[in-house]
């Protein structure tokens, strides 16, 4: 066992573990947000540099600190070391400049995408963002496309993280699609044909942090904040059969795996499940669904906007223009 | 004249074939390495040279030699890395079109060295013409028993492949050259585990500089200790350094590490003064990547030392007063240039050259072009500096690979030694439209 301490708590994990799985070991505040890393996809991680950490002291026999903040998804845990993460002003400041950076190129649509409320961009943004943008210059645009009958992409949304792409190469039998060109024009796209259909296809707008990838089946339907998250399960041979039903009186609305407190689905779930089955006399329901996470469905989360943020600037307004 | 080691025979005529090569004592380090040593004595010998990679970040060849997972069973791999796409980076090209068996016979070394029996030379795309230079020179070897199966009778054996890339500078990123090798998108992958344990195909890989190679022969046949004591300090050796810009005689030179800036820039023998007599302005002195230092700060350390060509004497006084080494990439500014339409240039380049992956590099380098677009248009705003230098403040140090802090410091550095200039820009554009060059002082 190897200890680390993280933000002045120490404990024990097993070797091999990285800094951010330890991090949430321990739970609470303490947890960088991860926008690139996916605990089920096999190589995720590295890329949005938004769970960058500060390491303080390497290890037990080499005390030095290191000398550039590191992802804390992808770097090891050591014996003996001490980790800052909201404790360091240094790795605080660069997590709003990796935010602000992840926002200058997306389009701010959160009012048409049906991923609002369920964003992990929204809540970073919300959580360690700028007030104002400082970015004036034209956004990257790219036009919407059509991935088969159920899966959009709406590519001026996506922060490439690359998860899509790990989840087609691992769970589903053939990955048809990746990322073409470089940079900041770099897209993902199917490149020959815009058509990704297979068992599992489903699982890139689950794996997605953002409203890059959306169900079609759902679109402009409703609003996930409207909708009702209730737990269910079927007898499936492709898959588990464990999914969320988002339902709006009796019926059902849209169907996802079941996502923990990071945004991981539990298990990945079949096409059929997700897309086959809307009917409630399909599942066996098992009851509401708690849902942990942050975020504008939790409705935990959004109440110190109503407080100062908001309120106070607009009242500030208001009584200008009276 | 200076002391020539690499491009010391490069003015026999043939010397780009076999048999001229072979005549003029090449291919005897090959000899000695595989008759009389071991691979481990030939990196001890490379650890004495003091020899640091010549491909930009200058790291101690012998040290990175010396990681290489000999306990692993799987196999080993040498790859050159002939990617060069460093803007004022050129010297690499010259020394593959004159003398590629120079970089053959390092490779054999380094490749026993390493007991790797399979070599890549990873090149760049556009160098087409390269290509055929080069594995005519391979086939030569093959014929005469200097590749292949039982190299001179011995039990080494070795085969090198020429694989040219598709023109992306991230490619010339060690784990993204090894990544585009794999046949994979050329995305730099996260270190650690470094290539000395997980590289090629998952094996432990060396990825070494043409030039780097290229001196190995030399280093075997002289000694490492003889090599060691030419240059300066730990700057040991000779060093191949690309000049160009506003000289009178741009051109690929071979310094003798520790000639001071000034002679290099003025000595008729290397860059010959500055063109039409003009004043010296500023210097990149390592390719785009480093920082851009004034006349006064090239010349002289702030300390008021004579700067010499040394990996330790350009990075003296750190970030603000100094620069690096690099690839030795020398790009000379008259007192004619814009500063501001340079950094322009370069910033378009490097957003032009990311990857992508990692947020910094892919949105802060679109950043950094478009704003310094608007300033070098006349639509800039006197914040825009402090914006612009913040960008890339925080590229810098947050991305997987290098080429996030080679973005970000051709602007941090031109914005440090010129504000005047981009001030300038901001503030009067109109007159900027009209002299379109950057020789402002007599307006201000
Ligand atoms: C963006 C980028 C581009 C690079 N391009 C090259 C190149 O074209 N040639 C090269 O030798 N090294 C290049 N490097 C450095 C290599 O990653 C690596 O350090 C070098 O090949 C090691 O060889 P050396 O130790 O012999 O210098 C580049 C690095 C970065 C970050
Ligand atoms: S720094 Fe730039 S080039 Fe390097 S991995 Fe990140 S995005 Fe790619
Ligand atoms: S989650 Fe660690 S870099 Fe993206």
């Amino acid at each position: 066992m190897l200890r680390v301490t993280i933000d002045n708590i120490t404990i024990e994990v097993e070797e091999g573990t990285t800094i951010l799985n330890a991090a949430r070991k321990i739970g609470g505040k303490i947890v960088p947000p991860a926008m690139c890393y996916y605990s089920k996809l096999k190589g995720s991680g590295g890329k949005c540099r938004t769970c960058l950490v500060k390491v303080a002291t390497t290890s037990e026999l080499d005390p030095r600190p290191l000398p550039k903040l590191v992802p804390s998804c992808s770097t090891l845990v050591q014996n003996g070391m001490h980790v800052q993460n909201i404790t360091s002003e240094q790795v605080l400041q660069e997590r709003k400049a990796i935010v602000e950076f992840l926002l200058i190129n997306h389009p701010l649509d959160c009012p048409v995408c049906d991923q609002a409320g369920e964003c992990d961009l929204q809540n970073l943004s919300y959580e360690h963002g700028l007030e104002e943008t400082r970015y004036e210059e034209e956004r990257r645009e790219f036009a919407p496309v059509n991935f088969g009958e159920k899966i959009k992409l709406h590519m001026n949304r996506c922060i490439l993280c690359y998860r899509c792409v790990y989840a087609a190469e691992q769970i589903t039998n053939e990955r048809v699609h990746g990322v073409l060109y470089r940079g900041d024009v770099a897209e993902i796209s199917t490149f020959v044909e815009n058509f990704i259909d297979n068992d599992f296809s489903g699982n890139i707008i689950d794996v997605c942090p953002v409203g890059a990838l959306t169900d079609r089946t759902f679109r402009f339907k409703n609003r996930v904040w409207f909708t009702k998250a209730m737990d269910a399960h079927r007898d499936c041979e492709k898959c588990s059969g464990k999914v969320v039903l988002w339902m709006f009186g009796d019926e059902i609305y849209r169907i996802t795996g079941r996502k923990d407190e990071y945004g991981e689905v539990e298990e990945f779930i079949c096409n059929d499940c997700r897309f086959e089955n809307k009917n409630v006399s399909d599942w066996i329901i098992e009851g509401l669904r708690k849902i942990k996470r942050s975020s504008v469905i939790s409705q935990n989360h959004y109440e110190k906007l109503t407080k100062q943020s908001i309120i106070k600037p607009i009242e500030g307004k208001m009584e200008q223009q009276e | 004249m200076g002391r020539k080691i690499l491009l010391e025979k490069i003015n026999i005529s043939g010397i780009e074939s076999f048999d001229i090569y072979r005549k003029s004592g090449g291919y005897s380090a090959v000899e000695k390495a595989l008759k009389t040593m071991t691979p481990v004595d030939v990196v001890e010998e490379v650890k004495k040279s003091g020899l640091r990679g010549r491909g930009g970040a200058g790291f101690p060849t012998g040290m990175k030699w010396g990681f290489i997972d000999r306990k692993s069973d799987k196999p080993h791999y040498l790859i050159c890395n002939a990617d060069e796409s460093e803007p004022g980076t050129f010297k690499d090209r010259y020394l593959m079109e004159h003398l590629p068996h120079l970089l053959i016979e390092g490779m054999i070394c380094s490749a026993f060295a390493l007991e790797a029996h399979t070599a890549y030379i990873y090149i760049r795309g556009e160098f087409k013409y390269l290509i055929g230079i080069l594995n005519n020179a391979l086939s030569e070897a093959y014929a005469n028993g200097f590749l292949g199966k039982n190299i001179l009778g011995t039990t080494f054996s070795l085969d090198i492949y020429v694989h040219p890339g598709a023109g992306a500078y991230i490619c010339g990123e060690e784990t993204a050259l090894i990544e585009s090798l794999e046949g994979k998108r050329g995305n730099p992958r996260l270190k650690p585990p470094f290539p000395a344990f997980v590289g090629l195909f998952g094996c432990p890989t060396v990825v070494n500089n043409v030039e780097t190679l290229a001196a190995i022969s030399p280093i075997l046949n002289m000694g490492g200790d003889f090599y060691s004591k030419l240059g300066n300090g730990k700057s040991t050796g000779t060093k191949l350094i690309s000049a160009c810009g506003n000289i009178n005689k741009p051109g690929v030179y071979e310094i003798e590490m520790g000639i001071t800036v000034e002679d290099f820039i003025y000595s008729e023998e290397y860059c010959g003064g500055i063109k039409g007599g003009k004043k010296l302005k500023a210097v990149i002195p390592g390719g785009s990547s480093v920082p851009v230092l004034p006349a006064d700060l090239i010349l002289k350390t702030a300390a008021g030392q004579p700067r010499l060509m040394t990996y330790e004497s350009l990075a003296e006084g750190g970030f603000e007063t100094g620069t690096m080494l690099g690839s030795g990439g020398f790009i000379v500014y008259d007192e004619d240039q814009c500063m501001v339409r340079n950094t322009l240039s370069f910033a378009r380049f490097y957003h032009h050259e990311s990857c992508g992956q990692c947020s910094p590099c892919r949105e802060g380098t679109g950043w950094q072009e478009r704003l310094l677009t608007r300033i070098e248009n006349g639509e800039g705003r006197l914040k825009d500096i402090d914006l612009l230098a913040d960008i890339s403040k925080h590229i810098e140090g947050n991305t997987i690979c290098p080429l996030g802090d080679a973005a970000a410091w051709p602007v941090s550095s031109a914005i440090r030694h010129f504000r005047k200039e981009f001030e300038f820009h901001i503030q009067f554009p109109e007159i900027v439209k009209n002299i379109r060059h950057g020789n402002i002082d007599k307006y201000l």
